[in-house]
């Protein structure tokens, strides 16, 4: 299991390769009138507004962004159903192993159209900016903001920017509403599980909440985990290519895989049996898990997908799925059944069964 | 992690089973006093494997469950004063009081924070001098070194803004409790493992004697569960009623004295309250005379503020297995897992909260099948 | 109380008066208590509960406690389930 979190890590960060993210080193390319952090005036519309966008924003976003970020963008027309989704990023810290709310904001957005089987294409972005953050931590957000887009070839089109009093927020809160076109023929969506279908997982969970866990203030703990965050409609595209009648797909972010399995056994109504021995929970996940006193199945994943398709496709799919980077990890968890609808039922290790619950509320951290 | 792998090995699970079942001749009802146990017996499916006839009864549940009503609602009117900073550990914020719980406070502007360690909530007050910093102190024995060392150290440093509010319960009182009711079923207790390391064993004996009841000391993986249900079933079939250890690897028999030695010196006995239950004398622990100054209850004076357990609440009984939770007139109506009124359905192993989800299961697969 | 799990002292220090260990689960790293076993040495494996080390672990008792669990099935395996029932009837602890 330890390469696996080595794969999904290095896979997930959006910093491999090409895309080094040197939040580190950044550094305003033009002075914004000397104000090492925000102010009010920033988000006012006037002068200071228009700075921040030209001087910051638009350097960050690089090629990701369209030249003009004006207040609506035109679009030209596309061919085939559109899918649309907006995602609200509240994140603390903003920064955490293996990424930060910036590429987070991009990511989320993206996959949530994935999961439509949509390829997406455009993405608006808004800041919610407290009074007094850092502009060098927005210059690191918006960066990878920039970079995340490239890495997932959908353009920001659109954006705006609001400062509110110090107090009223807290550092930076990232909105970003995304349009997608979904290929014709494909038919996706929390209601089509049937009986017999299989249940794939893309690789590792649990990697994202842990890494996020292990910084958060008064917890800290120090853990090789990094946090999967990535791009799923490629793996997506490569899983629909295969023309098997792929039924749902989910991305298990807040919640967890038993958070994402729950509401795809109510939406469907149906049952979905997993076997917990064949769930891929790296050593490291489930350590920190224990520790805590967390349940793997409940902690975000912010690069992974969980699919049910038929189970004469599902080596096809799988077979896809292996091949594409994010889905290097992928494996079979489970099937769909027509017992206890609207249950999620795992087979322990032991040859018991226990029920997977929605998860109630936030995760934190027991002593018993 | 090493030496938790190992201990939920599943051929030697199936060997410890096989064992179980082979020793095993009529039924028998024994008691997992630790939510812990609990916890794995369920997450593991342990209970369903076990010959038919061996009872699994749950005990009250973890301290976090039996905490007082009382006591919450004294934590819920600290934790909203605005110059208190209210630190806790984090399944103690959606225990509900009366009529809300921390994560409520928290919403209306509450500084409610979660840590791992009450050490983190000194820490807290030393970067807060000028606010007070409250550190919501449960647990059984087990965490009650941790307080003790923490308000030790708040004294020994001069950390006056520091405070702790206590409830601490204590496993063999709760023991004796349970065995006094005449109307009692359990045969034999699985003691709670981390509870004798920090305590060691020698409070056993005298409870194994008086009662007649198997105790044998317990881990919390599946095969120390197994390895304790086996020695307990062992013992029942040779009509022994001993104190064993099947947990010798974090069980010596004096406990840890460093540890106790501090206990004794910062917490003393006094009744306890346990949520749904009722008083059991001699249950918990309190900051003693010598700590009155950290005592969180007296510096707020919250110790008017008296909540009585719901009077619907049959957790008593469903603990001892007298009824079954939906015999309570309560269950699934006033009292849900969202809405516990005691213990038993505020800890998601409860019995009552476990046959919320379980019976669920039961009769969709009926309804299926 | 009870989730206290098992970990690797990795290094002890003190911090204004206190013995603390930086101790190792299995790649996760925490900073915990130490004063209630101040002679624990690196290396040794310590149950850790909210951040205190509570006890030592017992090594040797461990690796004895699978054994006999390995023994189990062994003992099963060479006389059958009659052994058992015959060692219960003369009252031979197993
Ligand atoms: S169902 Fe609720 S009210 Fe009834 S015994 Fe259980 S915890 Fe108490």
């Amino acid at each position: 299991m330890g390469e696996e979190v080595g794969g999904a890590a290095g896979g997930g960060a959006a910093g491999e390769g090409g895309n080094d993210l040197d939040f580190e080193g950044w550094t305003c390319p033009a002075p914004l009138r000397n104000t090492p952090t925000v102010v009010m005036g920033h988000g006012g519309g006037g002068a200071m507004s228009a700075e921040l966008v030209e001087s910051l924003f638009l350097p960050a976003y690089g090629g990701a962004a369209r030249a003009e970020l004006g207040d609506a963008a035109v679009l030209p027309p596309v061919a085939g159903r559109l899918a649309f989704s907006t995602d609200s990023y509240v994140v603390k810290p903003m920064f955490f192993p293996g990424g930060s709310i910036g590429d987070l904001a991009v990511n989320g957005t993206v996959n949530d159209l994935a999961m439509a089987g949509a390829q997406p294409l455009y993405l608006s972005t808004a800041y919610i900016l407290a009074e007094g953050t850092a502009i060098s931590d927005i210059g690191r957000v918006a960066t990878a903001v920039g970079k995340a887009a490239e890495q997932a070839g959908v353009q920001l089109v659109t954006g705006d920017t609001k400062v509110v009093d110090h107090g009223s927020g807290d550092g930076i809160y990232v909105n970003t509403a995304g349009v997608g076109v979904i290929p014709d023929g494909v038919v996706i969506g929390p209601e089509r599980a049937r009986p017999g279908d299989v249940v794939l997982v893309s690789g590792a969970i649990g990697l994202h909440g842990v890494a996020v866990m292990s910084c958060r203030e008064g917890l800290e703990f120090s853990t090789p985990v990094e946090s999967d965050s990535a791009p799923l409609h490629g793996l997506v595209a490569d899983m629909l290519a295969t023309g098997v009648d792929v039924h749902v797909l989910r991305d298990p972010t807040r919640g967890g895989l038993s958070a994402s399995l729950n509401e795809i056994a109510r939406g469907s109504g149906v049952g979905v049996d997993l076997v917990e021995r064949d769930l891929p929970i790296p050593e490291e996940v489930r350590d920190a898990c224990g520790l805590l006193g967390l349940d793997p199945l409940q902690v975000a994943n912010e690069g992974k997908l969980v699919a049910m398709v038929p189970a004469d496709g599902a080596d096809a799919v799988l077979e896809a799925m292996r091949a594409h980077p994010f889905g290097a990890g992928a494996c079979r968890i489970g099937t769909v059944v027509e017992d206890h609808p609207r249950m999620v039922v795992a087979r322990t290790g032991l040859g018991g069964t226990r029920v997977i619950d929605l998860p109630i509320g936030e995760q934190l951290p027991r002593i018993c | 992690m090493k030496y938790l792998d190992e201990f939920s090995n599943p051929d030697l699970a199936r060997r410890l089973l096989d064992q179980i079942h082979a020793v095993t001749t009529r039924p028998w009802a024994m008691m997992e006093v630790c939510g812990g146990q609990t916890h794995s017996i369920i997450r593991h499916g342990i209970d369903q494997l076990l010959p038919e006839g061996v009872e699994m009864i749950h005990g009250p549940g973890c301290p976090v469950c039996v905490t007082p009503l009382e006591t919450i609602d004294r934590a819920l009117a600290i934790a909203r004063r605005p110059d208190v900073i209210f630190c806790s550990f984090g399944d103690m914020l959606r225990v509900p009081g009366s009529h809300d719980d921390l994560f409520t406070v928290k919403s209306e502007g509450g500084d409610v924070r979660v840590v791992y360690s009450p050490l983190d909530a000194l820490q807290v007050a030393r970067d807060n001098p000028d606010k007070q910093v409250v550190f919501f102190g449960i647990g059984f024995e087990t965490t009650a070194p941790a307080n003790a060392m923490t308000v030790h150290q708040a004294r020994q440093q001069g950390i006056p803004n520091f405070s702790l509010l206590v409830s601490h319960v204590l496993v063999p009182p709760a023991i004796a409790a349970i065995m006094e009711s005449p109307t009692c079923r359990v045969q034999a207790f699985l003691a709670a493992g981390h509870v004798c390391s920090v305590m060691g064993t020698s409070e056993y004996p005298p409870l194994a004697e008086k009662y007649g009841v198997p105790i044998v000391v317990t881990g919390f993986e599946p095969l120390d569960i197994l390895e304790g249900i086996r020695k307990t079933v062992v013992q029942l079939e040779e009509g022994r009623h001993e104190l064993e250890n099947a947990y010798p690897r974090a069980v010596p028999a004096e406990g840890n004295p460093a540890a106790v030695a501090m206990l004794r010196d910062v917490f003393e006995v006094t009744d306890r309250t346990w949520r749904g239950i009722g008083m059991i004398p001699g249950s918990g622990w309190r900051l003693s005379s010598r700590y009155a100054d950290f005592d969180a209850e007296l510096r707020f004076e919250v110790t008017d503020i008296q909540t009585d357990e719901s009077p619907l609440c049959r957790s008593g009984e469903v603990l001892q297995g007298l009824i079954k939770p939906h015999e309570c007139s309560a269950f699934g109506k006033e009292c849900t897992p969202r809405n516990p009124l005691g213990a038993t359905m505020v800890s998601s192993e409860g019995a009552c909260a476990a046959y919320y989800a379980y019976r669920r299961l039961d009769l969709v697969s009926a309804g299926g099948a | 109380m009870c989730l206290a799990v098992p970990g690797r002292v990795v290094e002890v220090f003190d911090e204004s008066g206190t013995t603390m260990a930086q101790v190792d689960f299995g790649g996760v790293r925490k900073k915990v208590c130490l004063a209630y076993l101040p002679e624990t040495g690196v290396d040794e494996y310590v149950i850790v509960h909210v951040g205190f080390a509570i006890q030592r672990l017992d090594e040797e008792s461990a690796k004895e406690t699978l054994a006999t669990f390995e023994r189990l099935g062994i003992l099963e395996e060479e006389f059958g389930d009659g052994f058992e029932a015959a060692a219960r009837e003369k009252g031979v602890q197993l």
